[in-house]
């Protein structure tokens, strides 16, 4: 029996990926744990990896092909006892169209069966399968009952983040009744982080993708989303349309927190470790949200969750888009573990080699613009999220001093989007107001 | 020294003796405590035996209608007595069947009036006398229930019977009056109407087999009536008087109508009391729920450490597939307790237990009646095909029966089925598992069901629902 080789989901949410490159070629010999091919989901790239043992006959979606969906069957390995006869013959057809995007119905007629002149146009045309609506998964495969899938797909609840009750983890209809709609995909990139997408690209005659913009007869390039790029879209849109979002904006004195991080660093350099201002910011977060622990919360239609734990999303602006790995226990842990775990998270994120675990969840989130020279801006919030706090950039500023008189101090602005429905303005406020204290006073950081 | 355990079972009825085996089966080393017969009043005095004397019933209702199938057969007869020999010797079988599974498992019998004198500690009174103290790290309650009374006029086993008399008469009743309409009641009634008796039944609720579906009651009871049953519900007996050789009983309708007769023999089937006498509850500081059955957690836990409880000595359905479950459930918990990590058990889905009453027509339920479905507030599709649309039924000269199956619009839900007909207690595993699995109308319209058979009407009923079926 010939194995086919599909499309894996490397992430609970993964619905469709790119498979960026093959790493091995028709006629290799595999076996379990070779790396086969490289994917790219939504947010990272990953190294495929054989279960079976063969040899492979064919690759039927070729390297480099986008939007492949879950599912598909991307290679077909001959058992190890069997004849890898079959490859050859695969090989000697290259030319051969393959459906890069859905696995080819099987109704493809007989090319030799019929004269090609007249079959062709005149066939009636077989009705491909129409895929159902599809309560299809969309991850590794989730074990659920029927009812619980349905009901799944009513409440729009990701399976693939719920834990199964029913035996061998089944998941069953309770699992999904008491589950928060809101879980529904990977946490979501925050919208503020705009790279100019590399300099307008030199006139080319406009090639037209897409009739959702209408061409207004100035020159374009359409160019292809990538996955992360539709996520981004999905999730703020998401965001926008159904979380009534409240800004609250407080200056922050700086000149204590910069003196500390100046302090810690020279106690620190022997260690190797380097505290960065945001370092310094995402513990004050962490903490600001153990303190007040009312905008710690997730809403969840008619439940309201409260976190016990701090874990903060930090947006990372990366190549093509934006991605934001989770300090977990923020408010918990010293600032050099922060420091560090920062600092191997962002790294694996630039190079696109995050796992799901490391960028999915998070409680609230944290998005810096202060090295891009912005004063002040105001995030999206990453639902099902109950806040994220956007800060501006640190810069000598006049100041009334605390004897009145008027003086120079180091200031930012710190703008808290808050999730209006869970969070009221004056909970918002004690939070703005607990951060503030923690970075203007910030021995609070060191315990 | 006293023998030690893992686990006691008191009392090796279908939840006792399957609890047993399946500790057994998990490593643990078991006894089992039962004063009477192994197998407890299910295969013996209950469940089994009744089979068999409704399956004699059945025979006799088939040889007495042989010319409907083109045969003949003259001088058919009942001999009463060789009726309840061969359901005695069924039992018996069954019985025996229960001691090779002991000792198969190695679960140690211990014969005598178990009491639990303190958690873990079991006093052990044997019919000689002789008392023995056995100890546990765990011990089940099993200890099952008897039939309920009536207060003015106990059982005697001569003109007024419970289930054990009725299973073991020595002659049949001329005139019989049942009182109660449950699955008991209902199945002597059938039971003594095929076998030649005049059967009175009565209920106090306004239909007979009042737990289930209001559309099966309706069919039965005019099936039964057709059958030659007199039957009067919402409707209370008084027991007048009992005589040498027959009872008087005065029955009062809701509303008010009295009228007097005579019945040679009474069969009280009024429900159960659990057996909770004398095995140290009261010492232990043992709570009761609310109908004074024992209270335990979805697992059997009663309130004291140590102390287990499953099968009709707890809530409800009292049945004895229901005990068996709970028995798995309470030997695999204790199991995990003891520090097994590979035993997962679930706790028991109530809404999933099956009930059967083997009366002719057979009665099978599963799930929530329409009325109950309705005033839980779901929103309803209800199937119903009759035995009249199906090709098996018609050459089986069944005709008569439906299944009624009811849906969630919303989800698809299978919320409940309720059969009437020929077969039907066999059919309803077919649900069962369906509802366990949590199926969706969707899985059981793509399930391709076998012809010529009975089960085709369970797809048709499906179909019926969704306004698809094919045969009606």
């Amino acid at each position: 029996m010939p194995i086919s080789i599909k499309m894996p989901a490397l992430s609970p949410t993964m619905k469709e990926g790119k498979l960026a490159k093959w790493l091995v070629k028709v006629g290799d010999k595999v076996s379990s744990g070779d790396i086969m091919a490289e994917i790219e989901t939504d947010k990272a790239t990953m190294e495929f990896e054989a279960v079976d043992e063969g040899t492979i006959t064919s690759l039927d979606v070729e390297g480099g092909t986008d939007n492949v969906q879950v599912g598909t069957v991307i290679a077909t390995l001959a058992g190890e006892d069997e004849d890898a006869a079959p490859a050859p013959k695969a090989e000697a057809k290259p030319a051969e169209a393959k459906a890069p995007e859905q696995p080819t119905p099987e109704v493809q007629p007989e090319p030799a069966a019929q004269p090609p002149e007249k079959a062709a146009p005149e066939a009636k045309p077989v009705p491909a399968p129409v895929p159902e609506p599809a309560t299809a998964t969309k991850g590794e495969r989730v074990i659920a009952s029927p009812l619980a899938k349905r009901i799944a797909q009513e409440k729009g609840v990701d399976l693939a983040s719920l834990r199964g009750s029913g035996p061998n983890g089944r998941i069953i209809k309770t699992d999904v009744e008491g589950a928060d709609p809101g879980k529904a995909a990977a946490p979501a990139p925050q919208a503020e982080t705009k790279p100019a997408p590399a300099a307008a690209p030199a006139p080319v005659a406009s090639q037209k993708l897409t009739d959702a913009i209408p061409d207004f007869g100035i020159p374009f390039a359409d160019q292809k989303l990538s996955g992360m790029r539709k996520v981004i879209a999905r999730r703020l849109t998401e965001s926008k349309q159904t979380v009534p979002h409240i800004y609250l904006t407080v200056d922050v004195r700086l000149d204590a927190l910069l003196k500390l991080r100046g302090e810690l660093n020279d106690a620190l350099a022997d260690r190797g470790v380097k505290l960065s201002v945001n370092d310094l910011l995402i513990k004050a977060l962490g903490a600001a949200l153990i303190a007040v622990p009312k905008c710690n919360v997730a809403f969840g239609g008619d439940v309201m969750r409260q976190y016990a734990r701090a874990d903060i999303s930090v947006a990372v602006s990366i190549p093509g888009g934006l991605i934001t790995p989770i300090i977990t226990d923020a408010g918990g842990k010293g600032l050099a573990q922060i420091s560090t775990e920062m600092g191997a998270l962002a790294a694996k994120a630039k190079e696109g080699k995050l796992l799901p675990s490391e960028y999915q969840g998070g409680t609230a989130s944290l998005s810096n613009m202060g090295m891009m020279g912005i004063k002040q801006f105001e995030a999206v919030i990453n639902p099902p999220q109950g806040m994220i706090m956007a800060i501006g950039a640190g810069e000598k500023r006049p100041w009334v001093m605390a004897d009145g008189s008027l003086g120079v101090a180091t200031a930012m602005c710190a703008t808290g989007s808050f999730d209006h429905r869970a969070i009221d303005g004056a909970d918002g406020a004690q939070l703005m107001g607990a951060f503030r204290e923690l970075v203007e006073k910030p021995l609070g950081l060191l315990v | 020294m006293a023998d030690s355990y893992d686990v006691i079972v008191l009392g090796s009825g279908p939840g006792g003796y399957v609890a047993a085996i399946r500790a057994s089966q998990l490593g643990l080393k078991t006894a089992i405590v039962e004063r009477e017969l192994l197998g407890g009043i299910c295969l013996n005095w209950g469940c089994i035996p009744t089979k068999a004397l409704l399956r004699s019933a059945e025979v006799l209702h088939q040889m007495k209608h042989a010319k409907a199938y083109g045969l003949s057969a003259d001088n058919v007869a009942a001999d009463i007595e060789a009726v309840v020999a061969r359901s005695r010797g069924v039992a018996k079988q069954l019985n025996q069947g229960v001691t090779f599974l002991m000792k198969k498992n190695k679960v140690t019998v211990h014969m005598g009036q178990g009491k639990l004198t303190a958690p873990g500690k079991l006093e052990v009174t044997s019919a000689d006398g002789k008392v023995e103290e056995i100890t546990a790290k765990h011990i089940i309650i099993a200890t099952g229930a008897r039939a309920r009374e009536l207060p003015k006029a106990k059982s005697d086993g001569k003109r007024v019977w419970t289930y054990r008399h009725a299973m073991t008469p020595s002659e049949l009743p001329s005139k019989l009056l049942v009182i109660g309409s449950g699955a008991i009641g209902i199945e002597f009634a059938s039971f003594y109407n095929d076998m030649g008796s005049d059967v009175t039944v009565v209920e106090m609720l306004d239909r007979i087999v009042p737990v289930e579906d209001a559309e099966v009651s309706a069919f039965l009871e005019k099936a039964l009536k057709k059958q030659g049953l007199t039957i009067h519900s919402s409707t209370s007996v008084t027991i007048d008087e009992v005589g040498e050789g027959s009872v008087k009983a005065t029955l009062k309708s809701k509303d008010g109508k009295e009228t007097t007769g005579e019945y040679s023999h009474v069969i009280v089937a009024i429900g159960i009391v659990p057996n909770l006498e004398n095995i140290g509850l009261e010492e232990l500081k043992i709570e009761p729920d609310k109908r004074f059955h024992i209270k335990a957690d979805p697992y059997g836990r009663t309130n004291v450490p140590g102390v287990w409880a499953i099968g009709d000595c707890v809530d409800g359905p009292w049945l004895a597939h229901k005990a068996s479950h709970e028995g798995v459930t309470a030997a695999e918990a204790i199991a995990q307790e003891l520090g097994n990590t590979e035993v997962h058990p679930h706790p028991l889905d109530r809404g999933n237990i099956p009930g059967c009453t083997y009366c002719h027509p057979q009665i099978a339920s599963v799930g929530l009646t329409e009325a109950k479905a309705k005033e839980a507030g779901y929103e309803l599709k209800v199937g119903n095909f009759p035995f009249i649309g199906n090709g098996k039924a018609i050459a089986l000269g069944e005709p008569e029966g439906f299944i009624k199956t009811v849906f969630d619009a919303k989800t698809g839900e299978l919320l409940g089925a309720h059969m009437i007909g020929a077969e039907v207690t066999e059919l309803i595993q077919g649900y069962i598992v369906g509802k366990t699995l949590e199926t969706t109308e969707a899985e059981l319209i793509q399930s391709v069901f076998p012809h010529p058979t009975l089960s085709e009407m369970m797809h048709e009923s499906v179909l019926a629902a969704y306004g698809r079926a094919i045969h009606i």
